[in-house]
């Protein structure tokens, strides 16, 4: 069934495909005759089966043959043997549309659909099974009939799994079967049935099956994607556990109403100003979790808050999601400043969980302060300042690396964020790692690299402390590898070696102090702060590692190669943000910033808005309207006049509910005079566009 | 002699061929010519067909050992000058088999199932699945005479006295429990590398094995791809069945070159999953090798070649005229003329015939002068606890320093109907210089055999040394001896084929019995495509 070349027709096959065609026309002619007149005679059903012996994918022709089937059946309810044997016609001719297309949905659906009726023994399919399998064994929709026949028939799955092995045996090359082993023993492993386990000793065995077909043949993929799944399994087998939060543990939070800061903030990363006297509280854990609400968090504080609603910080709106946002809100009726004191505290309740079923357990506990200074501010002159990205506006910041809020080192107990991988994981990966780098030393190829750069990074997630840093430049070397060998899938690498540098920028205070900066207009009204992160000309292609950047209000990502910003939705502090040189291709693809409330400054100037008709994000979600929210457009006074709104809807659905002041957009095919107009239009509280102030 | 005399006389009495003796080569140069169209008589003293290649029962096959290496008389050829236009002229045999011992340690057992056992005279033999003699069985359509079944598992004997599996294909390998993970890499990289070079497909230089590296001998290339000696015994002795050690520059042309080894890697991969319902890159035929020879006979038969069985020839009849050959005399005393003659290889043509003969070029004549070992054993106990059917190599100097080449060891069980089903037959061989040098290897590869069996029954692990022994002597209910002349086929007015090889299966002699046909007859093709389909068998029940 596989590699086989397509040949040029002869001419007397033209002719006997053009006498069958007309065949077919007829028969075909025929059916949707019948069909219209619900002709469900004998001569009719055979009609529709010489048709579907010829081309079993006509729909239309199952479909015909189900009602007929319906129909005799009412007919004669009582009559066992005459089921039986319209059953029995319905099966052969299943039977016979598969010999003729073995890739048949149409077919394959009747067969269940027949076989949901209660016919037909276990014996019978799993010898037709046996037959198809055997013209070719990797043939997917026998393998889907098969799980339904095992389903249907009870067949116990270890012995579906021993089947798996003996195919696997037979030849490794097969997809189909591995899959088949993922799905049976991963529903073993969760039923923990006789022989499975512990787990541990299950995925051992396993990995040792797999390492048989990698390193016999190292070119097949189908064995890496099963170790791709076993080791899914065996790092996802960690309970979730929280990564970082802001505030961070121990830190002291400065909340003013004013924008005009006095020297007397202790450092200016915790001051933050807020109209409302709130301030978010974001917790950011290892992987999604479902179940943060405000039972599963218990936050405890000297000033009385209000009951706190947990959010996800997901652009799916999902109800799993790595970070989680509430806002803490301090009472404004005092008009001096107030010391309070918050503690958050997780891991009481089981109620944490992850997508695998692992519920946080530990507990683990924030706690920090917030000075409130609402005191009355006079009036500003919003709009005279603007942010300029220049490099003569920063200048790099003599932070004292104490008041930086940088990670787990804040935190007063080591192991606060630390993971609980169990040591059979860290020794496994650690096996993993020295045997991929073994087969590496004998042959060289693309998906060990990737593997082994996984395994790498899956060390360093386990046990972050050790040796990081080299082993990060040992995967970003993989990576720069790979881009060059594997230049079909560079912007996959690409995507992993961006994601494996911001690691290697953010893993200590050092380096991540280097690309932190002051904003020399100490003036601005758009800032709070004027520490900026500057991730510039880094040349990556997706933002990560953010929960070790949660604190950023001013962030720099310019002149790098960004096509998509997922995760920045989880900085919730920015204000400020560029992202001009860069490959955004659309309006869509800056979804996430739907979700930064806070966000007054954008530049995006530069990118590819508007160069490409078809815009593929879209393509990433199962429907094309799923990830929209329902707006109600009969309240919104724009969708009723304004007549661009059709042509410029991703730029209106992405910015209504920002509160942008200032926006840079030229450098984008779709920056005009009348998206300009029509931005103005769309942005009340607009002050610069372009450089320019807006009237 | 007094009632062949009686033997009705063979009409008609004169055929373009006649074939003397049954084995594999006359039986398929038989059935080539009668496919040609050719007139053709085939005859064989014995009342079996087979000859050197026969399969028999115990009994016959230890009396068939013991008269052939008799020590014959030399008596003066004799010419007698008939009244006729042509001469008669004795023929005289050689004693192609010697040094025979055949031991039998349960005499009663043996007599009880005694019409149970076909032993093969020329074992061990078997059959690749993509080999020469498995095409011409299709081509010809007599697979529709045979059945096959598939060698379970091929081993080899390490170093360090150990048996080694033979992985010979990417499910073997990836199945294999004694290899490391490196090893398996290393050995399937080879496999692809050979692949590569083999695949038409692949025109790039890169993907080539060079030229060079082809003449080189394959030990230098295996060493230059810095496979393990493990690994490149298993490819020199175990896959591409290397004789001589590989290792010793001394041995000169019997090294194997890289390009022979190809060859025969080339073989063994093509022949695993040939066909579906064969496990692993060799077959044995039910009822033993025998069948093979006769299927071919019967073959001949169907397109008119007239067999007359237990006829010995007695001399050959010479032209007065121009002095050339022109018949043959029968025991039964009546002349019978042909254009050509075919000869058993244990006839010796006399001086008084001025024979022109000229040697078949076959692989195998670099071994002509040495002689082949064999060795049958027939047993309790597998050599392997649960594998009825296998193959073990003795590669050179595994069993003592002085053993100069490879011993291949057979062991066909039960199932393929050559002795009862709770026993074994195991046979082994090997090439030698000597007769002495020769048994010695057969018989210290026996011991190991033995040895095997001990260790291998778990119940006798328990108990001492001496009544080991004797659990042993009990394990082995039969063995016999033997050592056998070599012979390359030659071609002439009278032509010979040759006597089986030191090889596991069938190639060189088929290449030769081939070469001898169109030598023979070049203007005919071998086995053109027959027409009628009726012939042609499923290729399924090749196994």
């Amino acid at each position: 069934m596989h590699g086989r070349p397509r040949k040029p027709q002869k001419p007397e096959e033209a002719e006997a495909s053009a006498v069958e065609a007309a065949k077919l026309q007829n028969l075909q002619s025929q059916l949707l005759a019948n069909h219209h007149q619900k002709n469900y005679a004998k001569e009719a059903l055979e009609v529709s089966a010489n048709l579907l012996e010829m081309n079993p994918d006509l729909y239309t022709a199952w479909n015909y043959r189900k009602l007929a089937v319906e129909h005799y059946l009412k007919e004669s309810s009582s009559d066992i043997v005459s089921i039986e044997a319209i059953l029995n016609e319905e099966l052969r001719v299943a039977e016979s549309a598969l010999r003729q297309n073995v890739k048949s949905y149409g077919a394959w659906y009747h067969r269940k659909y027949i076989l949901s009726k209660g016919h037909s023994s276990t014996d019978h399919e799993l010898r037709l099974l046996g037959k198809f399998q055997k013209l070719d064994a990797r043939n997917f929709h026998a393998w889907n009939y098969r799980r339904f026949v095992a389903g249907l028939m009870n067949i116990p799955e270890d012995k579906e799994l021993k089947y798996t092995t003996d195919m696997i045996d037979t030849n490794f090359s097969n997809y189909s079967a591995w899959h088949n082993r993922s799905a049976l023993l991963a529903k073993l492993l969760n039923q923990k049935a006789e022989g499975y386990f512990p787990m541990e000793k299950v995925l051992n065995e396993e990995y040792e099956l797999v390492h048989q077909a990698i390193f016999t043949d190292p070119d097949d993929q189908s064995g890496w994607f099963y170790h791709l799944w076993l080791l899914d399994q065996t790092v996802k087998a960690n309970p979730p556990y929280l990564v970082s939060s802001w505030p961070p543990h121990s830190f002291n939070v400065a909340l003013s109403r004013t924008r005009c800061l006095d020297n007397h903030t202790p450092s200016p990363f915790c001051s933050f100003y807020s109209d409302s006297g709130t301030i978010p509280l974001i917790l950011y854990f290892d992987q999604p979790v479902q179940g943060v609400d405000s039972s599963s968090v218990i936050v405890k504080s000297t000033a009385n808050l209000r009951d706190l609603i947990w959010k996800p910080l997901s652009k799916c709106n999902r109800d799993t999601s790595k970070a989680w946002i509430s806002h803490l809100t301090f009472p404004q009726e005092e008009l001096n400043s107030e010391f309070y004191s918050v503690e958050v505290s997780i891991g009481h309740s089981q109620k944490i969980a992850s997508a695998t079923g692992f519920h946080h357990v530990k507990p683990t506990q924030i706690s920090f302060k917030v000075a409130v200074n609402f005191k009355e501010t006079p009036s500003e002159d919003f709009g005279n300042e603007r942010i300029r990205w220049k490099d003569e506006n920063f200048t790099s910041c003599g932070i004292s690396p104490h008041n930086f809020p940088f990670g787990s080192d804040n935190s007063t107990s080591e192991g606060d964020y630390a993971p609980s991988t169990s040591e059979w994981c860290v020794e496994t990966i650690n096996n993993e790692i020295a045997l991929f780098r073994e087969l590496l030393s004998e042959t060289d190829c693309k998906i060990g690299k990737l593997t082994l750069a996984r395994l790498l990074m899956a060390h360093a997630a386990t046990s972050p402390h050790a040796n990081e840093m080299i082993q990060l430049e040992e995967v970003l070397d993989l990576y720069q590898d790979l881009m060059k060998f594997d230049p079909s899938h560079f912007h996959f690498y690409k995507d992993e070696h961006s994601l494996v540098l911001l690691q290697k920028v953010t893993s200590t205070r050092e380096s991540l102090l280097r690309h932190c900066y002051s904003y020399k207009e100490q003036t601005s009204p758009y800032i709070d702060s004027t520490a900026c992160l500057r991730l510039n000309n880094l040349s990556i292609s997706r933002i990560g590692c953010v929960e070790k950047i949660l604190w950023v209000q001013l962030l720099d990502l310019s002149h790098n190669e960004l096509g998509s910003i997922d995760g920045l939705e989880s900085m919730q502090l920015l204000s400020c943000l560029s992202l001009s040189n860069n490959k955004i291709g659309s309006f869509t693809a800056l979804e996430p910033l739907r979700l930064l409330k806070s966000l007054k400054v954008l530049d995006i100037s530069y990118n590819e808005i508007g160069s490409h008709s078809i815009d593929t994000t879209r393509y990433l979600f199962s429907s094309p309207l799923s990830h929209s929210e329902e707006i109600d457009l009969s309240s919104d006074e724009m969708a009723t006049n304004c007549t661009d709104l059709a042509s410029y809807w991703e730029a209106y659905f992405l910015f209504k509910d920002i509160s942008l002041m200032q926006l840079d957009i030229e450098g984008n095919t779709i920056s005009s005079e009348s998206f300009k107009a029509f931005l103005v239009k769309i942005l009340p509280k607009l002050h610069w566009l372009d450089g320019k102030q807006v009237q | 002699m007094s009632d062949l005399s009686q033997h009705p006389l063979i009409d008609p009495s004169t055929f373009d061929l006649i074939v003397v003796g049954t084995g594999l080569p006359q039986s398929i140069l038989a059935a080539a010519a009668s496919a040609s169209g050719k007139t053709v008589l085939h005859l064989d003293p014995n009342p079996y067909y087979g000859g050197h290649f026969a399969t028999l029962p115990l009994h016959d096959l230890t009396s068939f050992l013991n008269s052939a290496s008799a020590p014959l008389l030399p008596s003066p050829p004799l010419a007698s000058y008939d009244n006729q236009d042509y001469v008669s002229v004795d023929l005289q045999t050689r004693s192609l088999y010697s040094d025979v011992e055949i031991s039998s340690y349960a005499p009663e057992v043996l007599q009880e199932h005694a019409r149970k056992f076909n032993i093969d005279l020329a074992g061990p033999r078997v059959l690749f699945c993509a080999d020469k003699c498995i095409d011409a069985v299709l081509k010809v359509g007599v697979n529709q005479y045979l059945e096959f079944k598939s060698i379970d598992a091929s081993y080899l004997w390490d170093q360090n006295g150990k048996l080694v599996n033979v992985p010979g294909s990417r499910a073997a390998i990836f199945k294999d429990k004694s290899l490391s993970l490196t090893e398996k890499n290393q050995l399937m990289r080879f496999f692809k590398l050979v692949q590569k070079h083999l695949d038409p497909a692949e025109d790039g230089e890169s993907s080539k094995i060079s030229q060079e590296d082809l003449d080189t001998p394959f030990s230098d290339f295996l060493n230059k791809l810095r496979l393990p000696q493990k690994m490149k015994s298993i490819i020199l002795y175990a896959i591409s069945m290397a004789d001589s050690d590989q290792n010793d520059n001394d041995i000169g042309q019997n090294r194997l070159l890289t390009k022979e080894g190809i060859a025969r890697l080339a073989l063994y991969h093509t022949s695993i999953g040939r066909f579906q319902n064969a496990q692993g890159a060799l077959l044995y035929p039910i009822y033993g090798q025998g069948e093979l020879s006769q299927a071919f006979c019967r073959r001949a038969a169907v397109k008119g070649c007239l067999y007359v069985l237990r006829m010995p020839v007695v001399a050959l009849l010479k032209d007065k005229s121009n002095e050339q050959y022109k018949g043959v005399r029968l025991a039964s005393g009546q002349d019978i003329f042909s254009q050509q003659l075919v000869l058993d290889p244990c006839f010796i043509v006399p001086q008084l015939f001025k024979l022109s003969l000229e040697s078949l070029q076959d692989v195998s004549s670099r071994d002509v002068n040495r002689k082949v070992a064999r060795g049958i054993c027939i047993t309790k106990h597998s050599i392997v606890s649960d594998v009825k059917n296998c193959l073990l190599v003795y590669p050179p100097k595994t069993l003592f320093p002085e053993q100069v080449s490879s011993v291949r060891v057979l062991q066909i069980g039960g199932n393929l109907a050559v002795c009862p089903e709770d026993m074994f037959v195991i046979y082994i061989s090997t090439l030698c210089d000597s007769a002495n040098q020769g048994k010695e290897m057969v018989r210290a590869a026996m011991n190991s055999i033995t040895l095997l069996f001990v260790s291998d029954c778990p119940d006798s692990s328990s108990v001492d040394q001496d009544t080991n022994a004797e659990g042993k002597d009990l394990d082995l209910l039969w063995s016999a001896l033997y050592v056998q002349e070599s012979s390359v086929g030659q071609f002439g007015t009278v032509s010979f084929t040759p006597m089986p090889d030191g090889s596991l299966n069938y190639d060189d002699l088929l290449n030769a019995t081939f070469e001898l046909f169109q030598k023979m007859y070049p203007n005919e093709e071998l086995f053109p495509e027959t027409t009628t389909a009726g012939d042609h068998q499923d290729d399924g029940e090749e196994s």
